[in-house]
């Protein structure tokens, strides 16, 4: 289960999980297994004990993560931000952007899409409405 | 006109490497065709019965002369010499080769243009009123603003994976002519206090299996709010639209389920949030480059002239046939001496919205010379030339004689709207353009179509309305029972802003009963009809469905 990351595969050294109901009593540097049907705002009293939330992506076809991340941003979170499960490389600027910091795949994932297809993604063409702000994929 | 600058141009390019990137990925394996599919649709290119479809986007219906011409040289290279235009301002390709794609999307980046976002569960090309800018009705051109859409919808982050599909209409008039409460999002321009313009925003219209008129979620927001809100719009819908059955993940399901007034709470909240955002919401429109986009939009500089042509009113007087297309055809324009001209792409018994490579250029040429190099295409699949002197009206009617395009139907009975249907596409239940080719034929007679007045006929080849018939003032619905093409009626529609979706008449007909059923419609309508200035859908709301029920099924 390698994470994927700006600078290429990296180990996996996820912590144990705590999940949205356990939070509350869930020692600092804690990570959250974030639910993509929770209300962020929930959390958000939270966010300083947080080192890490993980936010799953069942397909990489359901793209709730997305704006479940970016909402999570907007909310304050400032603490490591991953995007656990099925996404392809195609997605991999678009998570950046939204303010994941990392992905973690499956091993048969990225046996089929390598390394090098990974980092290659992320000089995807940036939309002209980001680059006209002066914006990158990583917001 | 919108014109690329340098971010558009290498981005339209990047795609097109992008996309061929994509496909070697699908052939070397490293992503499945369940993973490619998405990606490839998000291109414009589309798996149909018979062959690969390319959908060509013409953001809110607006093409140059140069850009027609280009589209008339994709259909002669690499189709068979035609293109279909649609409902959605789009042109499609049907027998594009797998091959060529990347070829033909370098083509069209040359002159500007792409597929992007034209298919998938993306926000799809934006429309807007064919009208713009010329309309004499119009507080403001709607075309900025599409355009601004545009700019910020194109490879969106966030929503390039939502529920389901994502379309977005915006008038600039009250007359509402890009049936804007059809669509996910609606956008009217309205007046605030002050006079200021901004926005009424309707949101969850749609057709499809479960058509919903759209339903006002704002009465007035002002224009710089615009991209924050959409953007709360569509971060609620990605959160909450579902996921369970792509038959109920369109946001209109979302707004009936969940309800406008909590839904509506929901988004103002997302609002408010980014405009609390330090430094103001991400997606603040950028006032420089907001500006930019209205210089590109402003209008063509008209000659000074009297409203009335003493030559247009002589050659009328000389010529009944160029007087009834006038009538018919032509609209008003803003601009006194001047006209919006409607061009039938659908004459007798021809398939609605299918042009000839050599009609797409000789459309070319009559933009250039008479209106100013701009074209439009309309939902009702037709191309309008918007900027036309009435001096000119005569020599433009002599040159669409000649191209094959000189009907004059529109807004009557024979301008009807028909999906591809059975022919093309593969999700069809039966065929819609022999449908609408034998009613063509049945009323083609012009003092009949002229004496049955405004009647919009719309006709779809299965129950997802691509055809827009539910809004048809008769709608027909192409099913399949036991093997066998069966047609529903629908009465009652009405695409405009006093949208209304058609009530069923009764059991199905088969395909040869279809024409002989609605003649005896009209027959009935004639018959009942107040006096020649009560149309179809006004006998229709006077007297309801049962005297056009008895003519519909009335044994013949
Ligand atoms: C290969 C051909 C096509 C396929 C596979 C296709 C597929 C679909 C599907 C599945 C829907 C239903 C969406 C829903 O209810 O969520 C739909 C709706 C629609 N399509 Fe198509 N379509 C095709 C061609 C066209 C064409 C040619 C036009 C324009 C003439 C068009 C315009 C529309 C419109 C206006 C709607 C209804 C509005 C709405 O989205 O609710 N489509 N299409
Ligand atoms: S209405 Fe049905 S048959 Fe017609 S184009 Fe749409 S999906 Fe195809």
């Amino acid at each position: 289960m390698p994470l994927v990351t700006d600078t290429g595969f990296a180990p996996d050294d996820t912590p144990a999980l705590v999940s949205l109901g356990t939070l509350p009593d869930a020692p600092e540097g804690a990570a959250l297994d974030m639910p993509l049907d929770a209300d962020p705002a929930a959390v958000a009293p939270h966010f300083d004990r947080l080192s890490l939330v993980v936010v799953p992506f069942p397909s990489f076809a359901d793209g709730r993560g997305f704006s479940l991340a970016r909402r999570l941003r907007a909310l304050g979170y400032r603490g490591r931000l991953r995007a656990a499960g099925h996404l392809i490389t195609d997605q991999f600027p678009f998570a950046r952007f939204c303010g994941f910091d990392e992905l973690s795949i499956s091993d048969a994932l990225a046996e089929r899409q390598p390394e090098a297809l990974w980092l290659a993604a992320l000089s995807r063409a940036v939309p002209p409405f980001l680059q006209r702000r002066g914006k990158g994929w990583a917001a | 006109m919108y014109r690329y600058d340098e971010f558009d141009h290498d981005y339209v390019r990047a795609r097109v490497s992008e996309f061929r990137d994509q496909t070697q990925r699908r052939i070397d394996g490293a992503l499945t065709e369940d993973e490619y599919k998405p990606l490839r649709l998000m291109n414009g290119l589309y798996l149909q019965l018979h062959a690969y479809m390319l959908r060509v986007a013409i953001p809110y219906g607006t093409l140059s002369s140069r850009q027609m011409r280009t589209l008339a040289t994709i259909a002669e290279r690499w189709d068979e010499g035609y293109g279909h235009f649609t409902t959605r301002q789009n042109i499609q390709y049907n027998w594009t080769k797998l091959t060529d794609v990347g070829d033909i999307l370098d083509a069209l980046a040359d002159v500007e243009m792409h597929a992007i976002q034209t298919s998938g569960n993306c926000i799809r090309n934006v429309t807007a009123d064919h009208f713009a800018g010329a309309a004499a009705d119009e507080i403001e051109d709607p075309r900025p603003t599409a355009e601004l859409i545009r700019q910020w919808s194109t490879a969106h982050p966030e929503f390039a994976f939502l529920p389901r599909k994502f379309k977005v209409a915006v008038t600039g008039s009250p007359n509402d002519r890009a049936v804007t409460k059809a669509h996910d999002i609606g956008l009217r321009m309205v007046r605030g206090e002050g006079g200021a313009p901004g926005y009424e925003v309707i949101v969850g219209g749609g057709l499809g299996r479960t058509p919903m008129i759209g339903k006002v979620m704002r009465d007035f927001l002002p224009k710089d709010h615009l991209l924050p809100y959409l953007e709360a719009i569509l971060r609620v819908y990605n959160l909450h639209g579902r996921r369970d059955n792509k038959y109920k993940a369109r946001i209109k399901i979302l707004v009936h389920e969940t309800g406008i007034d909590d839904m509506r709470a929901q988004v103002e909240a997302e609002f408010e949030r980014q405009m609390r955002e330090e430094g103001g919401p991400v997606v603040a429109p950028d006032p420089e480059q907001v500006a930019r986009i209205e210089a590109y939009f402003a209008p063509p500089a008209l000659a000074d002239l009297p409203e009335r042509s003493e030559t247009l009113e002589t050659a009328m007087a000389e010529d009944a046939a160029l007087a009834r297309w006038v009538e018919t055809n032509v609209a008003a324009h803003r601009a006194p001496g001047h006209a919006i001209v409607t061009v039938a792409v659908k004459g007798t018994g021809e398939a609605p919205g299918d042009a000839t490579t050599a009609q797409m250029r000789a459309l070319a040429d009559l933009g250039e010379r008479y209106s100013h190099d701009e074209l439009r295409i309309s939902h009702e699949q037709n191309v309008i030339l918007p900027h036309v002197r009435k001096d000119d009206l005569p020599g433009v009617f002599a040159a669409l004689r000649k191209a094959g395009l000189a009907t004059a139907n529109a807004g009557l009975i024979t301008d009807i709207i028909a999906c591809p249907g059975l022919d093309y596409c593969a999700l069809a239940t039966a065929r819609s353009i022999p449908v609408a080719q034998d009613l063509s034929r049945r009323f083609a007679a012009p003092d009949r179509a002229k004496a049955i007045g405004e009647f919009t006929i719309k006709i779809s080849g299965c129950i997802n309305a691509c055809g827009h018939h539910h809004v048809g003032h008769v709608g027909i619905l192409g099913l399949e029972k036991s093997g066998i093409e069966n047609y529903q009626i629908t009465l009652g529609g009405d695409h405009t802003e006093t949208m209304a979706i058609g009530e069923r008449a009764g059991p199905g007909i088969s395909a040869e009963e279809v024409g002989p059923a609605i003649e005896r419609l009209v027959d009935a309508y004639l018959d009942v009809r107040e006096d020649e200035g009560e149309r179809f859908i006004d006998t229709y709301r006077r007297l309801g469905a049962e005297p056009f029920k008895a003519a519909l099924y009335a044994a013949a």
